[in-house]
């Protein structure tokens, strides 16, 4: 099968999200689309899964034109789509999760599920997922239900399928088994379309790359000669330094330390599992784990939003355990949220508002019962230039930034005051290469001004780049700690990822 | 940095404005759909389109023909902008506040009994002691609700709607009871309220019989006042923030609970003091049901509006000279005012449903849906 898409163009009003896109997919291929973040992968996914259309170009398979109004007739043409959030009902099995929407019935209207159990056993044993067709999939990990997600393409018959972003919620572990099943598809005569910004993976995996910027295709890359660092050039159309320029930590006095915390469910279930770490001023403290060990309880209990079952959480030797958000705030706490569109910011409110979210009430902003939105937009635009937030006025809506924009917004709202404690999770998540190196290079620059930073990351790159020391999370505990890269050596990666998985630190 | 005040990025965020565009002209295409959709519905009942042009006619000139004409139009407008200010600050904070009714009766009965039975009081004191009350007793009323969402999370619809129900038959029972009821009657009717509690006529010098009292300058004074409390002061920045993402107003560290207590209060106060305007400048006493469901117009007027005071103040003013041009249309072409309701809910309809409205208006002017369709 042949897949091309010539001279796609889709606008939303004055914006040129594709530009004139010429893509070609081939059975037994795997093209990697690399971009930035609103570099337009997505829209051309959209326009090529029937979710949204084109506004010129067309699409052909196997040298005819097609038109999609809908995914339904993308999937009838062989074109499945494994979305970054899984797209699956956790209380039922595997195989009514993959027939659901296509049921095959048997007489009038009755549910055949062993025909659908056997499809599932076949799928999975000709592409090596190894998947059991009744478990249910809330009892899954992750990157099984990713392949189940998989073997619900596969069952329609795709024949090009599009990953967007998928190992994102993968251990490393998880990652390799993921490559493993995608080349064995590539061998069966899948075409495979993969859209990320991970680098690495690109060079890994891809037989072809095409890169995304602005809206344009602006280069091919051959992976077998290419670098990471080519390749994030390409992408961000400038030189990007790739790891953050770190000078070895100068830790001083603890800044933050836990103490034996835990958090307990109302059911009963223990999120979290006597904690005990200190970050000290000057350095950086990286949490790594795979989502769901505990880290979003963490974060939680350390900003103010979770109260402890037992335990103590101390910031310079003073107990703020049952401080609220805003007292320890004041402290000298600033928190970048995991996920920066419900906590982070107020998407409808305008980037001035959002940069006064947490400090609105000071002097500097109020007078009485007053704002001074005089002050405040001054203050804004000041933040806005001092981190790259690139916007065209401070009145605009959050919701028109960028991921990385935004990002930047919370970022510059935390670090523009006197700060002891910086908390942050997920800091690049969702954000573009070129912001990325931005953020890293504040976050250091504050651990040099002897704040105390503490990263709390699924992405282990960035735990990598940044940590001066490595904490691993598992299971609701802290179950390894590891030096961080320096001059003098690289963190055992593989020895972090069996800890991320649960497995016993190999000393 | 010099010059602070010319800053690039202070420029004016233009897509801001095409929106306040297309929101103003999706409301007018609305009004003008509802009218189009009520002349259809009447000619469906049999009425002639003679006599449907007349209705409208009358209508008009019954909102807006005479001074007469708009000093109903702007009686009827005030408690609805009150109340409707009351629905929409509380929506602004996240809470659909569909106690308006009840806190209305509260506050009405409240200023009802401060209007007669306090004596004594020159008009300066009285007056404005008598409004006050009508706003605590209904920020009261409200209060129950927001206290109960903000510690124990209990739904705010459901319980405002209860409220209602307890404030209609708390008020039915104070009026046959002594001391609110009238010396000397057996029927639910309040004591008149004192003339030194009584909101003065404004246009009774032209003629007697203009209804039209100073509650008007107070619902736009108030307009301004919740204007300015939601965007310039610390309290609504919180009621904005905590209605546009309260996850986002947690993690910045606001009190959410504090913020809904507190916008249901003030939502009640306003709804309070829509009846205390009712009592004390329209009816001059309290007799059962006096809320006239204003209350739950005032629901209607604050989504019309967007929850904006402004366009709270406006959609106000459109449903006021409903109403008033609804009465000269009946007594006119004859038709019952009950087109009027009709109305009333075919533009919340065609406000509700964009899509549709566009669709429609797209199709009737050529061109416009090409551009509608341009901005996602």
């Amino acid at each position: 099968m042949l897949v091309e898409l010539e001279g796609i163009t889709k606008r939303f009003g004055s914006f040129t999200a594709n530009d004139r896109i010429d893509l070609t997919l081939r059975s037994g291929e795997i093209v990697c689309l690399l971009g930035e973040n609103g570099a337009g992968k997505t829209t051309l996914m959209n326009i090529l899964y029937g979710l949204s259309r084109a506004d010129e170009g067309v699409i052909k398979i196997d040298g005819k034109p097609v038109t999609f109004d809908s995914p339904k007739d993308a999937i009838k043409a062989g074109i499945g789509m494994v979305h970054q959030h899984f797209m699956l009902v956790p209380v039922f099995t595997v195989a009514e999760n993959v027939v659901l929407g296509e049921e095959p019935v048997r007489g009038l209207d009755r549910l055949d599920l062993k025909s659908a159990r056997q499809r599932v056993e076949a799928i999975s044993r000709q592409f090596g997922l190894s998947i059991n067709p009744d478990a249910v999939v809330e009892d899954l990990p992750v990157g099984v239900q990713q392949r189940v997600e998989i073997v619900k393409i596969l069952y329609r018959n795709a024949e090009v399928l599009i990953f967007d972003e998928p190992t994102a919620v993968l251990t490393p572990q998880e990652v390799d088994e993921f490559f493993t099943i995608v080349r064995t598809m590539r061998e069966q005569g899948k075409a495979i379309l993969f859209i990320t910004h991970k680098l690495r993976e690109v060079l890994e995996l891809a037989d072809r790359i095409d890169v995304l910027r602005l809206g344009k295709l602006v280069g091919h890359a051959d992976p077998k000669t290419a670098d990471t660092r080519e390749l994030a050039a390409l992408m961000v159309g400038r030189p990007v330094e790739l790891t953050a320029a770190r000078s070895i930590a100068a830790p001083k006095q603890p800044a933050l330390r836990l103490e034996d915390v835990s958090v307990r469910e109302p059911k009963g279930e223990l999120l979290l599992d006597r904690i005990g770490f200190e970050v000290r001023a000057g350095e950086i403290v990286g949490i790594a784990g795979v989502q769901g060990n505990g880290q979003t309880e963490l974060i939680e209990v350390i900003a103010g939003l979770r109260e402890v079952t037992s335990g103590r959480v101390l910031m310079a030797e003073k107990d703020v355990t049952s401080m609220s958000p805003r007292q320890r705030h004041k402290l000298g706490l600033a928190h970048v949220p995991e996920d920066r569109q419900r906590f982070g910011i107020v998407p409808p409110f305008m980037i001035t508002e959002n940069m006064v979210l947490d400090c609105y009430y000071e002097p500097q902003f109020s007078w009485g019962p007053m704002l001074r939105w005089d002050h405040a937009n001054i203050a804004a635009c000041e933040r806005a230039e001092d981190f790259d937030v690139r916007t065209s006025s401070v009145f605009a809506p959050a919701r028109t930034l960028s991921g990385g924009n935004q990002q930047k917004v919370v970022l510059a709202r935390g670090m523009s005051r006197p700060i002891s404690v910086f908390l942050a999770a997920q800091p690049t998540r969702g954000v573009d290469v070129g912001s990325i190196e931005y953020i890293h290079k504040r976050i250091v620059e504050a651990r040099d001004h002897g704040v105390a930073v503490l990263i709390i990351s699924t992405e282990l790159d960035e735990i990598l780049a940044l940590s001066d020391r490595i904490l691993v999370m598992y299971d609701g505990r802290i179950t390894a700690e590891f030096e961080g890269s320096s001059a003098e050596g690289a963190v055992d990666i593989a020895a972090v990822g069996v800890a991320m998985g649960g497995g016993a630190p190999a000393a | 940095m010099s010059g602070l005040s010319s800053h690039r990025l202070l420029a004016p965020f233009r897509d801001r404005q095409a929106s306040l565009k297309a929101t103003l002209g999706l409301t007018a295409a609305s009004v003008v759909l509802a009218f189009v959709a009520g002349a259809l519905i009447m000619l469906a009942t049999g009425i002639g389109p003679a006599r449907i042009g007349l209705a409208y006619l009358s209508m008009l000139t019954g909102a807006f023909g005479s001074l007469y004409a708009i000093s109903e139009t702007l009686t009827a407008a005030t408690p609805l902008i009150l109340a409707g200010l009351g629905v929409a600050i509380a929506f602004r904070c996240g809470l659909f506040n569909i106690g308006a009714e009840g806190q209305l009766l509260m506050g009405g009965i409240a200023a009802v009994f401060v209007g007669f039975a306090v004596k004594g009081l020159p008009l300066a004191i009285h007056l404005p002691l008598a409004l006050l009350a009508g706003a605590v007793a209904g920020g009261l009323w409200a209060g129950i609700a927001g206290a109960l969402k903000a510690k124990t999370g209990a739904h705010e619809v459901i319980t405002t709607i209860m409220l209602n129900f307890i404030a209609l038959r708390l008020v039915d029972f104070l009026l046959t009871n002594p001391p609110i009821q009238k010396a000397g009657r057996n029927d639910p009717i309040s004591q008149d309220v004192l003339a030194s509690a009584t909101l003065p006529s404004i246009l009774d010098w032209i003629e007697p019989h203009y209804r039209l009292n100073a509650g008007i300058f107070l619902a736009v004074l108030v307009t301004g006042l919740i204007y300015w409390l939601l965007f310039h002061t610390k309290i609504g920045f919180e009621f904005r923030t905590v209605g546009a993402s309260p996850d986002a107003a947690r993690t910045a560290g606001i009190e959410i609970g504090r913020s809904m207590f507190l916008s249901m209060a003030v939502a009640g106060a306003l709804a309070g003091l829509a009846g205390a305007n009712q009592v004390l400048g329209v009816l001059g006493r309290a007799s059962p049901g006096f809320s006239a469901g204003i209350g739950f117009d005032a629901i209607a007027v604050a989504l019309l509006g967007r929850g904006h005071p402004v366009g709270v103040l406006l959609a106000g003013l459109l449903f006021g000279a409903l109403e008033a041009g609804g009465r000269h249309m009946q007594s006119q072409a004859g038709i019952a005012l009950d087109i009027v309701t009709i109305l009333q809910a075919l533009v919340l309809v065609f406000v509700a449903a964009p899509a549709l409205t566009r669709a429609i208006t797209g199709r009737l002017v050529p061109g416009r849906a090409a551009r509608s369709k341009a901005t996602p």
